[in-house]
């Protein structure tokens, strides 16, 4: 059915996105896909990294760790926004493209982003996208 | 395992910089959090000081307005008048130290890594740095400044108890029609030239060293770690980063203000719309409403795409007038005030027993003041903007090519001006005052209802792209060095900086706080100094 699932992950953030990278694991090991996981940085040091190599270095160990503890085919995929606050959507979109993914396993929103001003960046991914999304909402059981 | 795709863009990490290893973690200091549907994610204190103190200055100067003139009117010139030796002498020390850069071995350290691609072509930055660095100064000063170089020149000396009382540069050249036109136009040059770009170079290049080869925050602080050490993440570092968030945004706020009054006294001249405050409110809120939208649009969909449209706008005006007006004597002046300006370089530069105080002091020292205390806004963006670029490339691009463009834009803003005088006795462009002198000349030109609202236009959306670049700096600063902190504070501080602009202009006090600013070059000249040690040191140790 699904031969790259691709997960948007925010390295700073990574503990609240726990549902979205379950559901990512067991669908990669349902349909025998390659899990790959997407972040965006800034060309500007972060609290992730001192400069996008060690970030590009830090997603690619946090994917062979999700890789390790469930056991999947996994890859890594870093992309570098001039100004992340604003371009997270497209860059996402040009992630997907690049990377070939025909599913798209993400969370509702990146923490931190008011929903009145910054619609739901997984809404704006299954709009565009033009692959299947599967929007996870991390408070559900509320 | 890894697909082929991986990490594509990204240059190798094998000895790409040097790295400062420092327990300090980006954002450690930080608070994040959400009002209602707004998150932030801000510094702590930085933030908070800075934006109170703003409060507290604005509600000084509204308060007591006598005093607070009284106090930063004297400020002002006292610093200048002064310090005039100190100021001519850094500068001049900055603009070797950029041309020793361009010759050293260092000059082929890379920005971001020995493997890293520039973020952006060369058109795109350049139209970015130009347009934060200098554009609104073009407009209001390409006619007025060598105007006024040429007829002090042309009015020769005048003594009063042995000290000048006329503003000539150097010794003037009195009734020397051809000879003041030199001497006008090497004097503009010098202010517009290698020595601002030199001060905005420096302070880019510093923070541009130590964010994207060293990986420490992109704030000011972070270049005076060499110095400070660990203790740049304390108190030093706040109160140097307060103060940059400080002369950014009364920078930005006074000129906001004066610029309004500016563009409202054009459309008056061109559209017979009243000069008041409530124009000058409604336009205010139009720049800062168009800044927001360039700031929510973000750095490549808003800033960049405006700073590319009026790079366009300029240049089409430009090409106009060099067509329209003389364009012989235009193209020959070019090449003649490009040989005065180095024929006149060395005396203009000397910062010891000048006699033109006036002009020494009044305007080099006061210019220097001027461009120091936006050093940090300008080159916090210029540094932001340049990764991957050499050393050599960068100070190449930030020092020469903007000086010569400058070098051409006042040749022929100028020189059409200084001809319609000189061989059309028109002298409405001289007569007139600072804000009319560009429309006036261009009246004098076919299809001047067209430019002058061309030029209107320029006028209104410099200042969009000061203030909007302005607001990304403050917010980056007072976000610990994070560029992605929420969206809703980077329209905080835009909205906040129109804000100060209204209040400043509806109650008083805009001429009281620019005076201030304009104080703040002194410090920020040591700081500057620090700053080439800094780079200096840093270089040493980076891959070439």
């Amino acid at each position: 059915m699904f031969t790259k699932i691709m997960v948007p992950v925010d390295l700073v953030h990574a503990a609240r996105l726990r549902r979205a990278l379950d559901v990512a694991a067991d669908l990669g090991r349902h349909y025998g896909a390659d899990v790959c996981y997407v972040a965006v940085t800034a060309p500007t040091p972060g609290p992730t990294a001192h400069n996008p190599q060690e970030f590009a270095a830090k997603l690619e160990a946090f994917a062979q760790g999700e890789g390790a503890a469930h056991g999947l085919s996994v890859s890594s995929h870093a992309m570098i926004s001039h100004d992340p606050a604003v371009d997270l959507d497209d860059t996402l979109l040009k992630a997907r493209k690049e990377t070939g993914a025909d599913l798209v396993v993400m969370a509702s929103h990146v923490p931190g982003i008011g929903e009145f001003l910054v619609p739901s960046h997984g809404g704006k991914m299954a709009r565009h996208a033009g692959v299947s999304v599967m929007v996870v909402r991390e408070d559900e059981a509320q | 395992m890894t697909d082929d795709t991986t990490n594509q863009g990204i240059p190798e990490p094998e000895g790409a910089s040097d790295i400062i290893e420092t327990d300090y973690e980006i954002g450690q200091d930080n608070v994040e959090g959400s009002v209602g549907p707004f998150g932030f994610d801000i510094h702590n204190p930085v933030f908070l000081v800075s934006g109170l103190s703003i409060v507290a200055f604005v509600f000084y100067a509204l308060a007591l307005p006598e005093q607070s003139a009284t106090l930063f009117g004297w400020l002002r010139p006292a610093v200048t008048s002064s310090f005039d030796w100190f100021f001519l002498l850094s500068a001049d020390f900055f603009v070797l130290f950029c041309l020793f850069l361009i010759v050293s071995p260092w000059g082929s350290v890379r920005l971001g890594g020995q493997e890293a691609t520039p973020d952006y072509s060369y058109i795109g930055w350049f139209a970015m740095l130009f347009a934060a660095g200098m554009g609104i100064g073009l407009m209001f000063y390409g006619v007025s400044e060598p105007m006024s170089h040429f007829s002090t020149s042309f009015g020769g000396t005048a003594m009063e108890g042995g000290a000048r009382t006329d503003w000539a540069p150097l010794g003037a050249a009195a009734g020397d029609e051809a000879e003041s036109v030199r001497l006008g136009m090497a004097a503009t040059i010098f202010h517009w030239g290698l020595h601002p770009w030199a001060i905005y170079a420096i302070v880019a290049l510093a923070l541009a060293l130590f964010t994207y080869n060293k990986g420490l925050p992109l704030t000011i602080r972070s270049a005076f770690y060499p110095i400070f050490g660990e203790r740049v993440w304390g108190w030093t570092g706040h109160v140097i980063d307060t103060l940059a968030v400080f002369a950014t945004l009364f920078g930005l706020a006074t000129s906001l203000g004066f610029g309004a009054t500016q563009a409202n006294a054009g459309l008056n001249e061109l559209f017979g719309i009243p000069v008041g405050s409530s124009t000058e409110v409604i336009l205010i809120t139009v720049i800062t409403a168009v800044a927001l939208v360039s700031v929510v649009r973000g750095l490549d969909g808003g800033v960049k795409v405006l700073s590319e449209i009026n790079m366009g706008m300029a240049f089409l005006l430009l090409i106009f007038v060099l067509l329209v007006g003389p364009t012989v004597v235009l193209l020959t002046g070019f090449g003649a005030s490009l040989v005065a300006y180095v024929e006149y370089l060395p005396a203009l530069s000397n910062p010891f027993g000048r006699e033109d105080v006036n002009f020494s002091q009044g305007w080099t020292a006061f210019y220097w003041a001027w461009w120091i205390s936006w050093s940090p806004f300008v080159g916090m963006f210029i540094a932001r903007v340049s990764r991957g670029r050499t050393v050599r490339e960068f100070v190449v691009c930030v020092l020469l090519i903007p000086s010569l463009v400058c070098v051409l834009w006042m040749s022929v803003f100028g020189g059409t001006a200084i001809h319609q005088v000189i061989a059309d006795g028109f002298t409405s462009a001289q007569d007139a005052p600072l804000e009319l002198k560009l429309f006036k000349m261009l009246g004098e030109l076919p299809l001047a209802s067209i430019t002058s609202f061309v030029g209107i236009i320029l006028v209104v959306v410099f200042f969009v792209t000061s203030s909007d670049s302005g607001s990304l700096v403050i917010d980056t600063i007072t976000a610990g060095g994070k560029v992605d902190a929420p969206v809703p504070q980077r329209v905080f501080w835009c909205v906040f900086e129109g804000a100060v602009a209204i209040v400043l202009l509806l109650g008083g006090g805009l001429a009281a706080l620019q005076a201030m600013v304009i104080s703040t070059g002194l410090p920020f000249t040591l700081v500057l100094l620090l700053m080439c040690w800094a780079i200096f040191k840093g270089l040493q140790t980076e891959a070439r």
